[in-house]
């Protein structure tokens, strides 16, 4: 298989992305993906088959209005509110959400 | 009351008879439900309370001589990727394993405000993201009609659902065929309507551009029945359209003689026998009805499952960046900074496939990548759009195979993401193009498996596909 042979992806660009994305991986993980995203990207060179040099890209699916139809009034809603809003966070105190120490003092 | 053969239309004028009380109906479809998820664990929970509570407003309704609403007492199950106030919605994620919405979903409240009895939450792929719901990190689902088979991805449970009859109507999300897909392994109809039919307001966020919320049920009819109660502006979801929502019900009056028929081709090449066989007898049954077939060409088909795979991950990417350890739940108990703390949860909590689609995506977007692969792949979005606006030229409705095969068994795919992938491929244009789509039951496999016929129509045109898909499911007799 091609796939195998190509290298698209080194191991230690998968570390590099899993970095930009905020995701710990094992390093098994970082194994397998290297493999599994290797195969995914030689597949998806098949794209550059396709002559698209005088094609505008998709910025938008589908859109029947004016272009300020979707322009909202500005009149307040009443918000959730901070207790609501504050219910599913693993750590909340003072109406805050709460997360470990960013600023040194 | 056999809870497998009711349909809304039934459950209406049943309730209006005062056959039996709509909290009746939702008592026994509970304990049926109940009793039947140990064999196919199509739902991650039951809402008991809720549902009694809107079995009542509807029994009220009644008794005050009011209307009860197009969806009266109809025991309604909806994918937990969808928002119910009060009611704990997953997205078969471990990372959201105890979340708790502060609001409901429009779809939702506008089912209740139907009289729909929602009795619980379905199962599916973590985040909407598989086609096998072997991804879900609260276990698989079974096939209802095999249980050695997997129900279809990513909306398995609410297929399931229907299919064993504990739902009358489920609601499904589809961002690349998660409701057609499984529709069609379990035997029964699932709609994708039009980008921008039926708002987004509280289903949670895979693939934006991509995403839909869409019905499940036995026949077309109940399935334009919730298209009915569920389409429609919605100041809530900005990409909601403006287009009046015409009568889907009126739409149904079997009248598709001379209807012109596109079989593209690239859709039937290499098609395997097993789905091949019973697709070739509908087209026939199509043109028993006065249809008339052309065969088409739509030419970048065979560029789809890239540009999909592209455009979907860079999304997913981004959307599910706000499951850092903030706001939602699970926080790893690993971490002492915060970059740490993003990083662990996120590692501890997705699940293979969610980890996959975030790498991908970020990669695609990443400095030096995103021309190369994400620009590239939203150009031939256009020229897959293109493709579908040349064909509705010269034919009304386009239909082709769901899935390349029937129901597979668990395990069979699942250690090879990329052939998983390469499944999507019939379903992922629609979407895609954003036009409607959707899966009818077409007959069996020699095997006995189902087999769904898809129909696609132009932009706005659900009404002329459901009215081909009604007469053909009435021809046909294909209901489970």
């Amino acid at each position: 298989m091609a796939s195998e042979t190509v290298v698209k992806i080194t191991r230690e660009e998968v570390r590099y992305v899993a970095d930009l994305a905020h995701l710990k991986l094992t390093e098994e993980e970082l194994e397998r993906f290297a493999r599994e995203l290797n195969a995914v990207l030689v597949y998806m060179d098949k794209l550059n088959e396709l002559d698209t040099s005088d094609v505008e890209p998709m910025a938008q699916v589908l859109y029947d209005a004016d272009p300020t139809a979707t322009l909202a009034e500005d009149e307040p809603e009443p918000p959730i509110g901070a207790e609501l809003a504050l219910a599913n966070a693993p750590l909340a105190g003072a109406g805050f959400f709460k997360v470990p120490k960013v600023v040194e003092r | 009351m056999d809870l497998r053969k009711l349909t809304a239309e039934q459950i209406r004028a049943d309730l209006l008879q005062r056959r039996y009380s709509a909290v009746e109906l939702a008592q026994a479809a509970l304990e049926f439900a109940e009793r039947e998820n140990p064999k196919t664990n199509a739902y991650l929970h039951f809402c008991p309370e809720r549902a009694l509570e809107a079995a009542r407003r509807v029994d009220e309704k009644i008794a005050r001589g009011e209307d009860p609403g197009l969806l009266a007492g109809v025991p309604t199950a909806v994918k937990d990727v969808i928002l119910t106030k009060g009611v704990r919605t997953t997205c078969a994620s471990r990372l959201l394993q105890d979340f708790i919405p502060p609001y409901d979903a429009t779809a939702v409240a506008r089912l209740e405000a139907a009289g729909a009895v929602i009795i619980g939450k379905t199962n599916c792929d973590e985040f909407a993201m598989g086609s096998s719901n072997e991804n879900s990190a609260f276990g698989p689902v079974r096939n209802p009609l095999d249980p050695e088979r997997v129900p279809g991805g990513s909306s398995g449970g609410s297929a399931a659902a229907v299919a064993q009859g504990t739902a009358v109507v489920a609601l499904g999300s589809d961002t690349g065929g998660s409701i057609r897909q499984p529709a069609a392994f379990c035997g029964v109809v699932g709609v994708t309507p039009t980008y921008g039919r039926v708002s987004r307001y509280g289903l949670t966020a895979f693939a934006s551009s991509l995403d839909h919320i869409g019905p499940l049920s036995r026949t077309v009819r109940d399935s334009a029945r919730v298209l009915q109660v569920i389409a429609g502006r919605d100041p809530r979801d900005s990409t909601s359209a403006f287009a009046p929502v015409p009568d889907y019900l009126a739409a149904l009056n079997g009248n598709v003689r001379g209807l012109k028929i596109g079989l593209p081709k690239e859709y039937f090449e290499g098609l395997s026998d097993e789905v091949g066989r019973p697709l070739q007898e509908g087209v026939r049954l199509l043109e028993s009805l006065g249809c008339t077939v052309h065969e088409i060409s739509l030419p970048t088909t065979p560029y789809a499952i890239p540009c999909y795979y592209i455009i979907c991950t860079a999304e997913a990417s981004s959307n599910l960046a706000r499951y850092d350890g903030v706001r939602y739940t699970i926080r790893s108990q690993q971490a002492t900074d915060i970059i740490e703390m993003y990083a662990a949860t996120r590692g501890e909590g997705f699940g293979a496939e969610c980890k996959r689609r975030i790498m991908l995506g970020t990669y695609v977007l990443s400095a030096g990548y995103y021309d190369a692969y994400y620009l590239k792949a939203q150009k031939v979005r256009t020229l897959i759009a293109r493709d579908f606006a040349q064909a509705f030229q010269q034919v009304d409705l386009i239909v082709t195979p769901v899935s390349p095969f029937p129901a597979f068994k668990l395990g069979e795919k699942i250690d090879d993401p990329l052939q998983m992938y390469l499944s999507d491929i019939y379903t992922i244009t629609g979407d895609l193009a954003g036009i409607p789509c959707m899966s009818v039951p077409c007959g069996r496999t020699r095997d006995g498996l189902p087999v769904g016929m898809q129909i696609l129509a132009n932009h706005f045109q659900e009404a002329l596909m459901l009215r081909l898909a009604d007469a053909f499911e009435r021809a046909g007799g294909f209901q489970l």
